[in-house]
């Protein structure tokens, strides 16, 4: 989890009072402090009146960059809607209302006093309170004195502006936290200790001193404290057990429940009929520390979300044109053949046509592939690009829940809920465990009725008890509960603890290539040859003007901002190359077979794209993919005894690159689009392998989906990502290979628990047989074949955590 | 040694009325954010006059 950073940077350069970094581009000065762009200043200065300046003294420089600042002031217009205040207010009456806004920008103490200061701010916010954790605040407000836009405004000038998407406008799901098993917990923990409590005379026959009237009233009191636990603590046990037997299976809560009731049952008959003590408090003892593993195990990342669908992406609001005015209007009242306009990196919403202005729409968000596209005048434009550059006008073609993105939603991957949840360990062993202790219990009864009836129920229900599987189940929860918490401390951040024993399984891992093996920011390109002349550096740019291949784009994006000249009859070879004639000379940009005539001995490579006038070799253009620093290695750890798959959405131009860094073991797929690649894991799983897909953009989500375990890989853990059984810190695939195998070791910690607690098993069904079983023994067996095995595993997986290098020091 | 009887209904009724409070405090999400309280307990209100009222609304 994160804590508050104090930034403290050497002073040595120039650094914002505001927000920490450097100034580079310009210094502006407000009272001896430096700030580094206006946005920083004016944050300063705000909070400067309103005497907060006690916000620079509880952090260092606790500030965001406010460099990117966008001023339209009718941004947040939509706002004023009162269907939307509606949806996204939590309450409100006449003049009071509560929002919860989510704020990722929160990250420091300074944060937290800031925003809970907003009232010194603006006379209308009553108060407000930060979850850090959950990285948001609640606000009250009077409605009468400042609205909802003013009060996001207000946020958003103090640089503190909160997401808004469609999925909170959409659904209004307060999250309900379930606290039932905490509950669950407090009742069984509430009433073991009491139990212990009245129990305790008893086994130092200490009742025999207060007299017979106390040994009664005790037994009455661990009766009536049973009670809860039977019915209310238990239930959950009850319920799972119920449900197994129904669908004619075993799981490993029958023969807890098995356990349950025989101690629960032959307790009362002890103390009602024979008028001895029971065996009450085991059973207390026993769902507490059977909770406390189920506990242990639900571990969850509340500031995640591991399941989002297509709204959580799309903007809350979009700006229609009317009339040549604009308005912004909350999306959902988007229609069909309404005129938009969309700014510089605004999200395109719906599926449109191209009116007005150029685009280049950026599909990283879909694609993973940054290189902006150019749309002409008239093309159609698929929801989910991002414009970069000038406004443009749109006219919407479909509704925005209908577009190309949604359509991969309504993919059946998705509707499908865990289609082929994989048997867990616990569950295939607690099957044969069940009937082993039956079978057992069932000898001693027919053994021990030759001799004595009653005694033969007594040894029958101690076999019963004693093999309740207490420490059988909880080696599972606490071994895959520090697994859980030692992967979220790597950044590597599991939906549930069931993924740990899927991966376990895992054979064939697939990687997307564009933004997971490569990072986008560290492509680049670089010009080899003899020194390029204006006049040709027009030329190539007029040539990869007209081509989409994305290396074209990359040549056209190194140029930057030179005229065209003009060249004439410009021809597209696919796979091949560009070719058009300028001043009369023929001029060729491409591979190098293409380009030059008579064969060479230099080595045609896939990122290198080569520039000729006449045939005569002027340079090459190297295109660094940008693989990740560490990629090949992490393929080569994870690839031993495992099948290694990429899938691209890109053309097949770095094929050759990326066999000489990954080997040819590798099995490539270029030109995959998401249903492509959704298709091809699905043929993996059908040939019977279970597959690890590792991607980043929207166009893997439904790999991800259908893939056994999805890894979603983000560089800001907060940001997007799509649906997925786990999200990865991007700096944290180097340990891909030390996770799975972690996982593998932690499986083997189960079994060798699972081992322990059948020894406790033996010993316990030694005497049990034999009748010789007490309340005392019970009570002192379980605790300590719980708690052994609980130390066991939290043992094991630390010393290996640290062994594989998976302790990281937080900080 | 008649006491014994009064002493184990008052621990009883006490220990339940600590059960009572646990499952009240968590309902009212007490335990839902364990680190922020701790960073607002180190504000110090500056000594500000229209702030006190302000304060004073702030704790409920």
């Amino acid at each position: 989890m994160q804590k508050p950073n104090h930034i403290s940077k050497k002073q040595s350069e120039t650094t914002c009072y505001h927000c920490g970094e450097q100034c580079e581009e310009e210094v502006l000065y407000k009272e001896e402090k430096s700030f580094c762009c206006t946005g920083c200043k004016l944050v300063y200065e705000v909070l400067q009146q309103n005497e907060l300046c006690q916000y620079y003294e509880l952090a260092e420089n606790p500030g965001t960059s406010q460099k990117v600042r966008e001023n339209r002031s009718n941004r947040f217009d939509y706002l004023l809607d009162e269907d939307v205040v509606d949806k996204l207010v939590d309450y409100q009456d006449k003049d009071m209302a509560h929002i919860t806004f989510s704020i990722p920008m929160i990250h420091c103490a300074s944060c937290i006093w800031l925003l809970e200061n907003l009232h010194r701010l603006h006379e209308g916010v009553v108060a407000g309170r930060v979850n850090f954790l959950k990285k948001s605040v609640q606000i009250k407000y009077n409605k009468g004195k400042i609205d909802l836009k003013e009060l996001v405004q207000l946020l958003s000038h103090i640089g503190y502006e909160p997401t808004i998407n469609l999925s909170d406008v959409d659904k209004k799901s307060p999250n309900k936290v379930d606290r039932s098993l905490i509950y669950r917990l407090a009742v069984a923990g509430f009433c073991f200790g009491n139990m212990m409590f009245f129990s305790l005379p008893e086994y130092f026959s200490e009742a025999e001193l207060l007299g017979t009237g106390f040994k009664g009233l005790f037994n009455y009191l661990n009766v009536a404290l049973a009670l809860p636990v039977f019915f209310y603590s238990a239930s959950g046990f009850h319920h799972s057990a119920f449900q197994a037997l129904k669908q004619r299976k075993v799981n490993m809560d029958v023969p807890i429940v098995l356990g349950i009731f025989a101690l629960f049952f032959y307790s009362l008959y002890e103390i009602f009929i024979v008028g001895q003590e029971g065996y009450l408090d085991t059973l207390g003892g026993l769902l507490f520390f059977l909770l406390i593993g189920k506990l242990y195990q639900q571990k969850t990342y509340d500031t995640l979300s591991f399941d989002r669908d297509y709204k959580a992406y799309f903007p809350v609001a979009v700006t229609r044109m009317r009339q040549k005015r604009e308005e912004v209007i909350p999306l959902s009242k988007l229609e069909v053949g309404n005129l938009i306009k969309v700014r510089n990196a605004e999200l395109i919403p719906a599926d449109s046509v191209l009116v007005e202005g150029e685009a280049y729409i950026d599909y990283s968000f879909v694609t993973g592939e940054a290189v902006p596209v150019h749309k002409a005048k008239g093309s159609l434009i698929y929801a989910g690009g991002r414009q970069k550059g000038k406004p443009i006008t749109l006219a919407v073609q479909k509704s925005p829940s209908q577009g190309y993105l949604t359509d991969l939603w309504n993919n059946e991957a998705f509707s499908k809920n865990e289609q082929h949840s994989m048997e867990s360990l616990a569950q295939r062993i607690s099957g044969k465990f069940t009937f082993t202790v039956l079978a057992i219990a069932f000898l001693t009864l027919g053994y021990w009725s030759f001799v004595d009836f009653s005694q033969g129920v007594q040894a029958f229900t101690a076999v019963l008890i004693i093999t309740c599987p207490c420490a059988l189940a909880m080696s599972t929860p606490f071994t895959l509960g520090n697994t859980l918490r030692i992967f979220g401390r790597g950044k590597f951040y599991l939906k549930n603890a069931q993924v740990i024993e899927k991966m376990v399984a895992v054979d064939t891992v697939v990687f997307d290539k564009t933004g997971t093996l490569t990072d986008i920011r560290k492509a680049s390109i670089s010009y080899e040859g003899s020194p390029l002349t204006v006049e040709s550096k027009g030329a190539i740019k007029a040539l990869v003007n007209q081509s989409t291949h994305p290396l074209s784009n990359r040549v056209n994006a190194f140029l930057g901002e030179i005229a065209i000249v003009e060249v004439e009859k410009v021809k597209e070879i696919q796979g091949k190359g560009l070719e058009g004639i300028y001043k009369s000379q023929v001029i060729k940009l491409g591979s190098l077979a293409f380009v030059k005539e008579e064969p060479s001995e230099e080595k045609d490579s896939g990122n290198l794209v080569y520039f000729a006038i006449e045939g005569e070799l002027i340079g090459k253009f190297v295109i660094n993919s940008g693989l990740r620093s560490d990629a090949a290695r992490v393929l080569e750890e994870v690839g031993k005894g495992r099948q290694l798959h990429i899938l691209s959405g890109d053309h097949n131009h770095e094929q050759k690159y990326l066999v000489q860094v990954f080997g040819p073991k590798v099995v490539m797929q270029f030109n995959q689009g998401p249903l492509q690649k959704l298709r091809y894991l699905y043929d993996l799983q059908e040939k019977g392998r279970t597959t690890l897909m590792l991607g980043d953009g929207l166009n893997d989500a439904g790999a991800l989906k259908a893939s056994d375990v999805g890894i979603a890989l983000t560089d800001g853990v907060t940001h997007f990502s799509p649906a997925s059984d786990a999200i990865m810190d991007a700096s944290a695939l180097s340990r891909l290979g030390a996770f799975l195998d972690f996982a593998k070791s932690s499986k083997k910690i189960i079994k060798s628990s699972f081992g322990l607690s059948f020894t406790y098993n033996a010993v316990g069904v030694f005497f049990a047989v034999q009748g010789l079983v007490s309340p005392v023994f019970c009570a002192v067996l379980m605790p300590i074949s719980s708690v052994s095995v609980v130390v066991f595993t939290t043992l094991a997986t630390n010393i290996l955590a640290k062994k594989k290098g998976l302790t990281i020091n937080q900080h | 040694m008649e006491v014994i009887f009064l002493l184990i209904a008052i621990s009883l009724l006490m220990a339940s009325f600590f059960l009572w409070l646990f499952f009240k405090a968590m309902k009212a999400g007490q335990f839902d954010d364990d680190y922020t309280p701790s960073v607002r307990i180190l504000f110090e209100n500056k000594v500000k006059k229209e702030n006190k009222k302000n304060q004073t609304n702030k704790s409920k």
